[in-house]
């Protein structure tokens, strides 16, 4: 394999990561306050399609955002109310939501558009288009570093860099603020926030929110930035890979990116069977390729990955005890 | 903002609580009666009185958990409302909870300032906190490391975490609830002398225990709940452990079992380099040996989780082990298809678990249900081959509990509606009417009322007068001091040493508790 195919992996990797390194991110905030949420699927569907209909009927991409934002905190506002008011079964009340997002989402897309439950497609400024990072040009003619500037770095969509930039944001959030340490406190014992005098309900709600921001800017990106349009299943099981990645990264910001990156690698790689074959001289078949990021998801889940300590309080609803 | 505390450092007259006629139902269980109580500043106050009198209830009230159905609270002699934590915070009482508040993977500093940081950013939070540690470390022999997470601390220093918190907070009222119950005698001390520097820089403390001694040994007044209600308010200087052992029960109780010498018979138990290795792989019986006669009773005295329900489970038949175990002379199987808990008892060894509502009950179904696990499949329970002699069984069980003193005698009720000292009283029926060379007795009392105390003591030492072998593991040194014949203390999964319970003192079990051996080096 030369530099330049490595580039262009590396550069496909970036993009394909970013969905799932929202996602993660997402998880993170929900799963550190104490909250469960396998629905983070339903929630990228279902903004992708909001994100998706609403770029195309506006023609701005940033309308689309904003309703993909929308739509997926709605979501995790229901999964909110079931998980944290009504105190319900955080993974029935996830699949359930995962089921609805699936449901609906082609229901109206079908009714809007007439499409076979797409959207159509998306173009100009009603697409995140790529970025050319500073002194992109200029710098191509450095040896190595150059290239990997110009060609994996720089020509991505805003929200590659905006996951990206997530990354320190979060780290920063949890471990040098109030609410970051209030809200590691809920997932791990709410009882010690509960006779602090804090309020367990509106931390945990707030985190919710934040899960339901970042895979809004998760399924918006996959209809408005890496497709043109959103289409039926398209987030095809990245809500369960970015659970997976969140495991593997023990529910740290920094082990994100680096978990998604492995995933998203794995799915660049599924792209180009050619390089593979190039490389190894072995042809595997490109359903087998596309199946790697969901055998790494088998193999974290079951654990043997090492121990993962998730946070102690996670999926139980807190009751006062008194 | 802190009035309440102002005025208390004003006016030093005026009781640091006062409480008025506090009333609170549930449902139509009266927790609390018309409770009144004034406890001055810079004293320790004790309250007791047995399980379910009330007593969580009104300190739940006094830190803003619940609303009381009447009454006023007073404090240092301003009329205060107390909805939430919050607002006893503010008020100037702190709690330290039975089961401690802490987040396990936080540090000292983190769980400190947890709900109290001076702004968004935790930096400036976390020196300031280091900074006040110091201070309260120095004046009140609160040292803990700052940063050590709470997970690698002990339970006494996790509990000086609390009281720091509760310092942290500017708290000049602290309510402790049941703070002995989970220390080693020689953290317990160090508690008392911590709770002593307290009041001497004028903090008020109420302390909550079921323990006698302890309020016999720090409190300046002692208030007795039974009932829900405020049975008695004395000096501690002027009342006697009997007397407020009556005051709590409503009768007169024998704080000590009167107990004649051991007639010990032929050998029953015989262990020998017993060893077992738990799931994580970390060895917690470390190769031990004991003897138990019939007619003896050996108390096995430990910190908890130093190996003694490692034992117990082995020899129950519910944990695999390596080493030798005999009953009246013939080897039991401890890895084998015959190492279960129905083979134990083939073998003559009944056992109360120490976790009564986990191994001992089960909590939904019935006392004549619960009268027979274990033993269920023993023909004279069974009708015929297919259906079991149910009316036989609550009949028997009628009697067990006449015999028991379960109260109320009520076959049909499910465990969980029974006291815990009731509970207790049947899983103790169910495994002494079998009538078992050996009884295996886990924390006996734990959870059990004063009164119950007495009776399940005396049903062990009746035990033992009939010649039979009883094994009693009980983190209460009092219990195991009153009941045994000899003690063997156990530490870090080894026997530290036995002694006989007239040759010894709780100091020196409680330094072997904590792993010192008699000639004073550590093991």
């Amino acid at each position: 394999m030369d530099y330049a195919t490595l580039l262009q992996i590396l550069d496909s990797t970036l993009r394909l990561a970013t969905p799932l390194l929202l996602a993660c991110l997402a998880g993170l905030f929900s799963e550190r306050a104490g909250i469960f949420d396998i629905g983070l699927e339903g929630k990228m569907l279902i903004a992708g399609m909001a994100s998706g209909a609403a770029a195309a009927l506006s023609g701005s991409v940033w309308i689309g955002l904003m309703a993909g934002i929308g739509a997926s905190m709605m979501l995790a506002a229901i999964h909110g109310v079931a998980s944290i008011t009504f105190r319900g079964n955080q993974l029935i009340s996830g699949v359930a939501l995962n089921f609805v997002a699936s449901g609906a989402t082609v229901l109206i897309a079908q009714s809007l558009f007439g499409q076979g439950g797409r959207t159509p497609p998306l173009s100009g400024a009603a697409r995140f288009n790529p970025i050319e990072l500073p002194f992109a040009e200029a710098i191509k003619a450095v040896p190595f570093v150059g290239p990997f500037y110009a060609d994996v770095l720089s020509g991505h969509s805003a929200l590659v860099y905006a996951a990206l930039l997530a990354v320190p944001i979060t780290w920063w959030v949890l471990f040098r603020t109030r609410f970051g340490l209030r809200l590691r406190a809920v997932g791990e014992n709410p009882e010690s926030v509960d006779t602090a005098g804090v309020s367990v309900i509106r931390l945990r709600y707030t985190a919710v929110a934040i899960t339901g921001l970042l895979c809004g800017l998760a399924g918006a990106y996959m209809a408005t930035g890496l497709q043109a349009g959103f289409g039926r299943e398209m987030t095809a099981g990245r809500g369960y890979i970015a659970l997976a990645a969140l495991i593997f990264a023990k529910w740290r910001p920094w082990y994100a990116l680096w978990a998604t990156l492995l995933f998203g690698f794995l799915q660049a790689l599924a792209l180009r069977p050619d390089v593979i074959e190039r490389s190894f001289g072995l042809a595997i078949p490109v359903p087998a390729l596309d199946a790697l990021p969901y055998i790494l998801t088998v193999i974290v889940l079951a654990g043997v990955v090492g121990r993962a300590i998730p946070p102690r309080a996670g999926g139980q609803p807190y009751v006062k005890e008194r | 903002m802190n009035p309440a505390q102002d005025t208390g450092r004003q006016e030093t007259a005026a009781p640091a609580i006062e409480l008025r006629g506090i009333s609170k139902a549930f449902g139509s269980v009266q927790a609390n009666k018309d409770i009144s109580i004034r406890v001055m500043p810079g004293t320790i106050h004790g309250i007791i009185g047995e399980n379910g009198a009330g007593k969580s209830t009104l300190m739940s009230i006094l830190y803003g958990f619940y609303k009381a159905d009447a009454g006023e609270i007073i404090i240092h002699g301003r009329p205060t409302q107390i909805p939430d934590s919050q607002a006893a915070i503010r008020a100037g009482i702190g709690m330290v909870f039975q089961h401690f508040k802490l987040v396990q993977n936080f540090t000292v500093l983190e769980n400190i300032i947890l709900g109290v940081e001076e702004g968004a950013l935790l930096r400036p939070s976390l020196s300031k906190a280091r900074e006040t540690l110091k201070h309260l470390a120095e004046e009140y022999e609160l040292d803990v490391d700052p940063d050590a997470r709470i997970e690698e601390l002990s339970v006494g220093h996790q509990q000086r975490v609390e009281i720091l918190k509760a310092l942290y907070r500017q708290a000049d009222i602290l309510i402790l609830d049941e703070p002995t119950g989970v220390l080693t005698p020689a953290e317990a001390d160090h508690l008392f002398r911590i709770l002593d520097n307290l009041r001497a820089q004028g903090k008020t403390i109420i302390l909550i225990t079921h323990k006698l001694r302890e309020i016999m040994e720090i409190t300046d007044t002692v208030s007795v709940m039974r009932r829900g209600e405020m049975t008695a308010t004395v000096k501690t200087a002027e009342t006697s452990p009997e007397q407020l052992a009556e005051l709590m029960v409503g009768r007169k109780v024998l704080l000590h079992v009167p107990k004649g010498p051991a007639n010990p018979g032929a050998t029953v138990l015989e262990v020998e380099n017993l060893r077992v290795v738990d799931a994580d792989k970390v060895e917690r019986i470390k190769g031990i040996g004991l003897t138990i006669r019939a007619g003896e009773i050996l108390g096995i005295a430990g910190v908890s989780g130093n190996g003694q329900s490692e034992l117990l489970q082995v020899l129950g038949g519910y944990c695999r082990a390596t080493g030798s175990v005999k009953i009246n002379g013939q080897e039991i199987d401890l890895t084998g298809k015959h190492s279960d808990g129905q083979s134990r008892r083939a073998r003559g060894i009944a056992h109360v678990p120490e976790d009564r509502h986990h191994h001992g009950l089960v909590l939904d179904f019935a006392a004549w249900e619960n009268m027979i696990f274990g033993y269920h499949n023993a023909p004279e329970y069974q009708k015929n081959a297919l259906i079991m002699d149910n009316a036989g069984i609550v009949e028997k069980t009628e009697g067990a509990m006449e015999h028991f003193d379960v109260r109320p005698p009520i076959p049909s009720l499910p465990a969980k509606s029974f006291s815990g000292g009731n509970q207790q009283k049947i899983v103790l029926a169910r495994e002494i009417e079998r009538n078992p060379d050996l009884l295996l007795v886990g924390q006996p009392t734990r959870g059990v009322d004063i009164g119950a105390i007495e009776f399940i003591h005396k049903r062990i030492v009746e035990l033992r007068d009939a010649g039979k072998a009883v094994l009693l593991v009980s983190v209460e040194l009092d219990e195991i001091m009153s009941l045994s014949d000899r003690i063997a203390v156990m530490f870090d999964g080894r026997i530290m040493g036995e002694r006989l319970p007239a040759e010894t003192n709780e100091r020196e079990l409680g330094l072997m508790m904590a792993g010192v051996t008699g000639s004073g080096e550590a093991a």
